[in-house]
């Protein structure tokens, strides 16, 4: 019973990283309608950046990331502004097909800069801190931040989505485009400004991914997998249903790898099947969707 | 000089040509009329006005100020508001979050506020909080308007505001328009409902298949000359 339970708060806390990891995909959907396949490459990315400026200045990597994070939004500002507002429009492909380019050019750059070799970020006595639950319970410090950080980023999120004027234009801009042009909105703008934010949240997920575990170039599309899982069990457009869709995510794989560890992605991948075949349009979709 | 001039306007869809060379003019604090049958070029018209169709730069003056190859959104913060067709209000947002973001490109204080169009339009103040889907569409088609308002525009294009809404409904909406040309906003009224827009407008334009077909003062207007203008 005991393992079970432990089973199932290890699940939640590992779902608190998935969410970091597709909070930014859902984001960039909810606002642009971009399907970002290289948003798992843009991690690793990021985990990169976070390592480069932890080791070159000898900085923590909770330091790391706060110097990281504006020079990331200046980079998704950028790469919204000069390349992916030139790819959307009404047909799906062009996006689809240069955000796939992108994720092919950052893992060969990764390759050429840094080696196949994993990496790691390190943080010192935090990485094996834990806290006991009683019993033969306990949890990770980095693990119980993830989730914690997780939880900020939507809270953070629906305030800027709901209590701002730039999140009033995010929501005019994604139901309708030409009437939100007719309101004054600069829309190339507006949608820089939403993956400047993205890369922000990419930048917090990064730092949890070096922290919890070895990175290299090469891990961006399994991460890309479980981010599409996440947004797609919680319902497309929904930060809240992101977060749910982590955690049921999480809790699949913790159960799987308690019953047998080789089921462990396996069974993540069989409840995001389970969710779909049920609930196609995920367990908290947005009500215009 | 005329506030809003058109001339020879042209619009294109793709290899179709909408609009061949039209020419209007909007004095200050003025009403105008567009009227024709469906597929006349009435919405493509004020969709060209307002930066939705791209077309030659001094297709379309404002001020004198060539604006026709300039974006929606630059068009609107020089003060040419468009209510669309169908109202087109943003679902996800609440009926006071609508008439907020169309104050969105506005900087400075002008006559027209949230209190403003509460005042001109009462039942929105009780929805405010309303999902806009959820209201009915005389009370959607107020808020549009309201909408519009909130960018202080001089220059109001109305496209179909009364398609689709009861005549007691109608003519509540059409008892605002006096209050908005007294804050000196001239109006631009694409109708099919032909006697509406003759009470409201001081002159009419008429269309068919893109072209101007008859303009006048309502009054000089017999009703002969209207249904040959009308369906050729």
């Amino acid at each position: 019973m005991t393992g079970f339970l432990d089973a199932i708060i290890q699940g939640i806390l590992l779902g608190g990283l998935y969410a970091l990891f597709a909070t930014g995909l859902s984001l960039m959907f909810g606002v642009m309608r971009l399907v970002n396949l290289a948003h798992g490459d843009l991690i690793v990315l990021a985990a990169f950046a976070i390592f480069v400026v932890a080791e070159r200045l000898g900085l923590d990597p909770f330091v790391a990331v706060l110097l990281a994070a504006p020079i990331l939004f200046a980079i998704g500002f950028a790469l919204q502004h000069v390349l992916l507002n030139r790819a959307l429009g009404r047909d799906l492909l062009p996006p689809l097909l240069v955000t796939f380019g992108l994720s092919i050019i950052i893992q060969n750059g990764l390759l050429q800069m840094f080696s196949a070799d994993s990496r790691r970020l390190r943080s010192g006595a935090i990485e094996t801190a834990s806290i006991s639950l009683g019993g033969d319970i306990a949890v990770g410090v980095v693990p119980l931040l993830t989730l914690a950080s997780a939880i900020a980023v939507i809270v953070l999120l629906n305030i800027i989505f709901y209590r701002t004027a730039i999140g009033r234009a995010f929501r005019a801009t994604s139901d309708d485009l030409d009437v939100a042009q007719l309101m004054g909105i600069d829309v190339n703008r507006t949608f820089a400004i939403a993956m400047g934010i993205a890369f922000v949240v990419i930048a917090i997920a990064a730092l949890y991914l070096g922290l919890r575990a070895n990175f290299d170039p090469t891990i961006g599309p399994a991460r890309l997998l479980y981010a599409f899982e996440a947004v797609i069990i919680g319902g497309l457009g929904s930060f809240w249903g992101t977060l749910a869709g982590g955690i049921v995510l999480g809790l699949a794989q913790t159960i799987g790898a308690r019953i047998d560890p080789e089921w462990q992605i396996l069974s993540g991948h069989l409840a995001f099947l389970v969710v779909l075949a049920i609930r196609p349009r995920g367990l908290f979709p947005r009500a215009v969707d | 000089m005329p506030l809003l001039r058109t001339q020879k306007l042209t619009a294109f869809y793709g290899d179709f040509q909408a609009l061949y060379g039209i020419d209007t003019s909007l004095e200050a604090s003025e009403t105008i009329a567009i009227i024709g049958a469906n597929g006349a070029g009435k919405s493509t018209f004020l969709k060209a006005i307002a930066g939705l169709i791209e077309g030659p730069a001094d297709s379309v003056l404002l001020d004198g100020l060539p604006i026709g190859a300039k974006r929606a959104a630059d068009i609107v913060r020089l003060g040419v508001a468009l209510v669309p067709e169908g109202r087109r209000l943003f679902p996800s947002l609440t009926v006071e979050e609508n008439l907020l973001i169309g104050g969105h490109s506005r900087k400075l204080a002008a006559p027209w506020t949230l209190d403003r169009v509460y005042a001109l339009f009462p039942v929105l103040k009780e929805r405010r909080s309303s999902a806009a889907p959820l209201l009915s569409g005389g009370q959607q088609q107020m808020a549009a308007i309201g909408r519009a308002l909130m960018s202080n525009p001089r220059v109001l294009l109305c496209d179909e505001i009364s398609l689709g809404l009861a005549p007691i409904v109608i003519a509540d909406i059409y008892a605002a328009l006096p209050q908005i040309k007294a804050e000196g906003t001239s109006v631009v009224l694409v109708e099919q409902d032909i006697v509406q827009a003759m009470k409201a407008a001081d002159r009419v334009y008429c269309f068919q298949e893109g072209r101007v077909s008859l303009e006048g003062r309502p009054r000089a207007l017999s009703r002969d000359q209207i249904h040959r203008a009308y369906f050729g």
